[in-house]
């Protein structure tokens, strides 16, 4: 790990970054605009904390209006701009870049317009994905995708990577629960694509636009989909002694024709390191555990839960325990929500976010356990079982580079892993600068140069995150307007 | 090479071959499936004709995976039944519009089904065929063959193109395979019914019965003399307007479903059960607007705000004769219009723009499809993003040239 091919910043906007914080500041005001060094060091980062950037400056606009001003100036001025939500990228979707201005949302964060006849939620992208379901749970309905990270992630970081979360084997990712947003293009143009209606005129622009990781322009408004929440809803935990027989039960679960709302799996190191953070209740002598969740009335809560308690006893299951209350249930959600956190407690990790398909579960866990044995490494692996969303965290010493390379080294033999047997680099965190190489992998020149040139349709001068997502070296056969294509090794700062 | 008047490449390399030889010489290309739905929107006036209906076969089913793909030509019927061997279904209940506009149903595609985002009535609960859509391989308007998503649910690795193409008419790219999110069948079926409702009245029912948590899969309200046209024996003989929602879960959930739902509306009325055929029946003729069969007369598709598809059509009825199906508890209106020069465009586009949404002629004569716009005016800023994708896909404009819009 540690570095990162990055384009050469350009030294021109570098060295007048005093005159373009003072610029911003005329045209925004003092309080929207940090360059001062302190203020900058708070944004040089996101949660893919390994690597590191000064920004040129920070904004921190609070209208549309303000976000299309300052785009304008960038635009007009050649500058590159990064847009940041909450800075919980585990992707380094938000890295800064030293020639650019972060221009971040999340000072926005009003609610607009709540309109339950039409289930409808509309509001300022720089509110927190849990505080939109806080804001409408009062009424029983919930806003549906729930990536671990809610409480502080924003909704326009959720939107450029289209996050995903638990509960979205019912309910849908990101892209599946917007219906309406209002985006500010690099030159300032204000656009609205769709609305409360469900589905957007013309081509679907919303869909490009949803996992378009801040490239194509800035999303200040969105208008969300906000769901009547069941009336009850209850997890179960199965324990397995092996990994492979768990991945079994969830095939035979989805196979029934039986949709639980969530299914996580967790492996012994996870289980172990989650029940010491957060006293779950997890049992501690199996190789693997499912967490089943399904909802409804009382009633049908015990149905549903028999069911897959009929299910799973064909695997013979060393635990089934089914949640006997609220409080019980709540935490054996914390345990899982919690797990990036507990396991950030012991080591340094970085999280893969593979998928693959469900029938190849067992090699793969078997391969990944391999790949780190091999790089001697340990992992624990957490996931979202129902859609084979994998997220093995890769634990290393970030005071040893060797083990920080060693584990990038491992990351990329297992997402390159889950590309061969049919999945993809990325299921929800998306490809940012930490995947961005490895895209390679999954798509072809064709492929890339295709995507790249929507990015044009949208940012004709590829000033809006511009380093991320694709390979420096796929850019030059893509019609990618001249943008100083050398390249220099940039080394993380320590961190 | 030689551009025959109607073309079936059986592989994608042929198909890209044709693609790449009209774009070298700007040759226009109407694209096609099996051509059930080539009488909806403007006339390409293309010379050649594309049709992907040799490119078949399911080729990967995985039901514990819940996924599919086909060659773009493989039929819907084929699709389906063997999604119903293994108790499976496209959860998206494709709309299948050939009976309304003279096509011949049969031969609709599923790559048809994703090229126009044909959703029916359960889209309301479980999203629109592009939230189904996984992966694509096709052949862009430069003859390029591309991939994009891939065959599991969860994937952000680099941008969305299935979204991005799925609705697009084949005007972006040519599907030469689709692989699809395939959900298991529901247990049972009851569709529960109010007859006699006003419009206002069957919405304001319908959006309510969608804010409760007994996950209904649709819901719709068909106007008094358009209910009397169905085919469902239980409900023409009524000679009432029918609302109806549908409830799709284990029998004993329905059950207790149905006495909550019946507690909470009966000041609307008693109300009816379709039990599981007879609900079938139902929202089959739903998925293909029965009703609206055998007429040459204008049908109009607005997308709304829910509860505003009673205020849309009755703006539009100020202006002359409406009969309504409402679909999605009112966000999705068909409406029949009269014969006129422009199938009453002018006023429905009106009405749309000043309540939001949007509206495309569905059936018309081809001169009217000609000389109206068919899919709604785009924004300025809409359009403008719209023209630069369609030229960054299409640079020669050869893919369905004008079938959306005039001028791209």
């Amino acid at each position: 790990m540690s570095s990162i091919l990055l384009p050469d910043a350009d030294v021109d906007i570098v060295a007048r970054r005093v005159d373009i914080v003072k610029e911003l500041q005329a045209l925004l005001g003092r309080d929207r605009v940090i360059g001062d060094e302190d203020g900058r060091r708070a944004y040089e980062t996101d949660a893919l904390t390994a690597y590191r950037c000064m920004p040129l400056a920070v904004v921190l606009p609070q209208s549309t209006e303000e976000v299309a001003k300052a785009l304008k100036y960038c635009h007009a001025n050649g500058i590159k701009v990064v847009a940041r939500g909450a800075g919980t990228s585990l992707a380094g979707g938000a890295l800064p870049a030293e020639d650019a201005v972060v221009i971040t949302v999340s000072k926005m964060k009003r609610v607009l317009d709540l309109d339950y006849p039409n289930r409808i939620a509309r509001v300022e992208t720089g509110i927190t994905n849990l505080a939109i379901t806080g804001t409408v749970a009062k009424d029983g309905f919930f806003y549906a995708p729930d990536p671990s990270s809610q409480l502080a992630c924003t909704l326009a970081g959720n939107i450029g990577m289209n996050s995903g979360g638990a509960h979205c084997l019912k309910y849908g990712v990101t892209t599946n629960n917007v219906l309406g947003l209002r985006i500010v293009l690099m030159d300032g143009e204000i656009v609205d694509i769709g609305g409360a209606h469900l589905d957007s005129g013309g081509y679907d622009l919303l869909g490009l636009i949803v996992g378009s990781e801040g490239q194509f322009g800035i999303v200040t408004e969105a208008t969300v989909r906000i769901i009547k929440a069941a009336e009850g809803a209850r997890p179960m935990m199965l324990g397995f002694q092996s990994s492979e027989v768990a991945g079994q039960c969830v095939s035979a679960i989805i196979g029934a024709g039986l949709i639980p709302v969530a299914i996580e799996f967790m492996d012994r190191p996870a289980i172990q390191i989650c029940e010491a953070f957060a006293k779950a209740g997890y049992p501690l002598d199996v190789e693997a555990l499912l967490i089943v969740e399904v909802e409804g009335s009382d009633t049908e809560i015990d149905d549903q839960l028999s069911d897959i308690t009929e299910i799973a006893k064909q695997f013979n299951p060393s635990v089934i325990k089914v949640s006997d209350s609220p409080e019980m249930s709540a935490k054996i959600w914390k345990g899982r929500k919690s797990a990036f956190g507990a396991v950030g407690r012991i080591a340094d990790y970085i999280c893969m976010d593979g998928t693959i398909p469900l029938g190849r579960l067992p090699e793969v866990l078997v391969a990944i356990t391999e790949i780190c044995q091999r790089h001697q490494l340990k992992v624990a692996n957490i996931f979202h079982a129902g859609d084979g969303n994998l997220h093995p965290l890769i634990l290393f010493d970030a005071n040893d580079p060797a083990s920080a390379e060693r584990a990038e080294l491992a990351g990329n033999e297992i997402l390159t892993l889950c590309v061969k047997v049919g999945g993809c680099l990325t299921g929800e965190h998306g490809v940012g600068i930490e995947k961005r190489d490895l895209m390679h992998v999954q798509f072809n020149a064709t492929d890339l140069a295709l995507q790249m040139r929507i990015k044009t349709v949208f940012d004709p001068d590829w000033l809006l995150n511009p380093a991320k997502v694709f390979p420096l070296d796929a850019r030059l056969m893509a019609e990618i307007p001249e943008r100083r294509e050398r390249t220099v090794r940039t080394v993380r700062s320590a961190a | 090479m030689q551009l025959a008047a109607e073309m079936r490449p059986d592989t994608e390399a042929a198909l890209a071959e044709i693609i790449a030889s009209a774009a070298a010489s700007k040759t226009s290309l109407e694209i096609a499936g099996g051509g059930s739905k080539r009488a909806i929107g403007r006339p390409t006036n293309a010379a050649h004709l594309v049709s992907t209906r040799s490119l078949r076969g399911i080729t990967l089913y995985q039901p514990n995976e819940m996924v599919m793909s086909a060659r773009a030509g493989t039929l819907l019927s084929e699709v389906q039944s063997v999604l119903a061997r293994g108790n499976q279904m496209l959860a998206f209940e494709p709309l299948e519009l050939a009976g309304v506009v003279g096509g011949d149903a049969r031969q609709a595609t599923i790559g048809s089904i994703f090229a126009t985002n044909a959703s029916g009535p359960r889209r309301l609960a479980v999203g629109a065929a592009r939230d189904h859509l996984m992966g694509i391989r096709g052949v862009n308007g430069r003859g390029e063959v591309f991939k994009n998503g891939g065959r599991v649910m969860k994937n952000v690795t680099g941008y969305d193109l299935c979204k991005g193409l799925a609705g697009s008419w084949g005007t972006l790219a040519v599907f030469s395979e689709v692989t699809f999110k395939v959900m298991p069948k529901p247990p049972a079926s009851t569709t529960l019914v109010l007859l006699g409702l006003s419009d206002e009245i069957a919405i304001e029912v319908l959006c309510s019965v969608m804010g409760t948590p007994y996950e209904i899969t649709g819901a719709v309200h068909i106007q008094q003399h358009l209910a009397v046209t169905l085919d469902h024996m239980g409900l023409r003989g009524q000679g009432k307007s029918v609302t109806a929602f549908r409830l799709e879960a284990p029998p004993k959930s329905i059950a207790y479903r149905r006495d909550k739902l019946t507690a909470a509306l009966k000041v609307y009325g008693q109300l009816q059960d379709l039990e599981q055929k007879s609900s079938e029946a139902f929202w089959d003729e739903m998925t293909r607007l029965s009703v609206f069969e055998g007429s040459d007369h204008p049908l109009w598709r607005l997308s709304t705000a829910p509860g505003k598809g009673p205020t849309v059509v009755a703006a539009i009825g100020r202006y002359m004769p409406v009969s309504a199906v409402y679909d999605w508890s009112g966000g999705l209106v068909w409406i029949d219009l009269p014969v006129t020069t422009d199938a009453g465009a002018a006023d429905v586009r009106r009405v749309i723009a000043s309540h939001g949404g949007h509206a495309t002629l569905i059936r018309a004569s081809a001169s009217t499809r000609a000389s109206t716009d068919v899919f709604q005016t785009l924004e300025p800023g809409v359009q403008n993003l719209s023209r630069k994708l369609k030229a960054t896909f299409d640079p020669a404009n050869i893919l369905n040239p004008g079938r959306m819009y005039v001028a791209f």
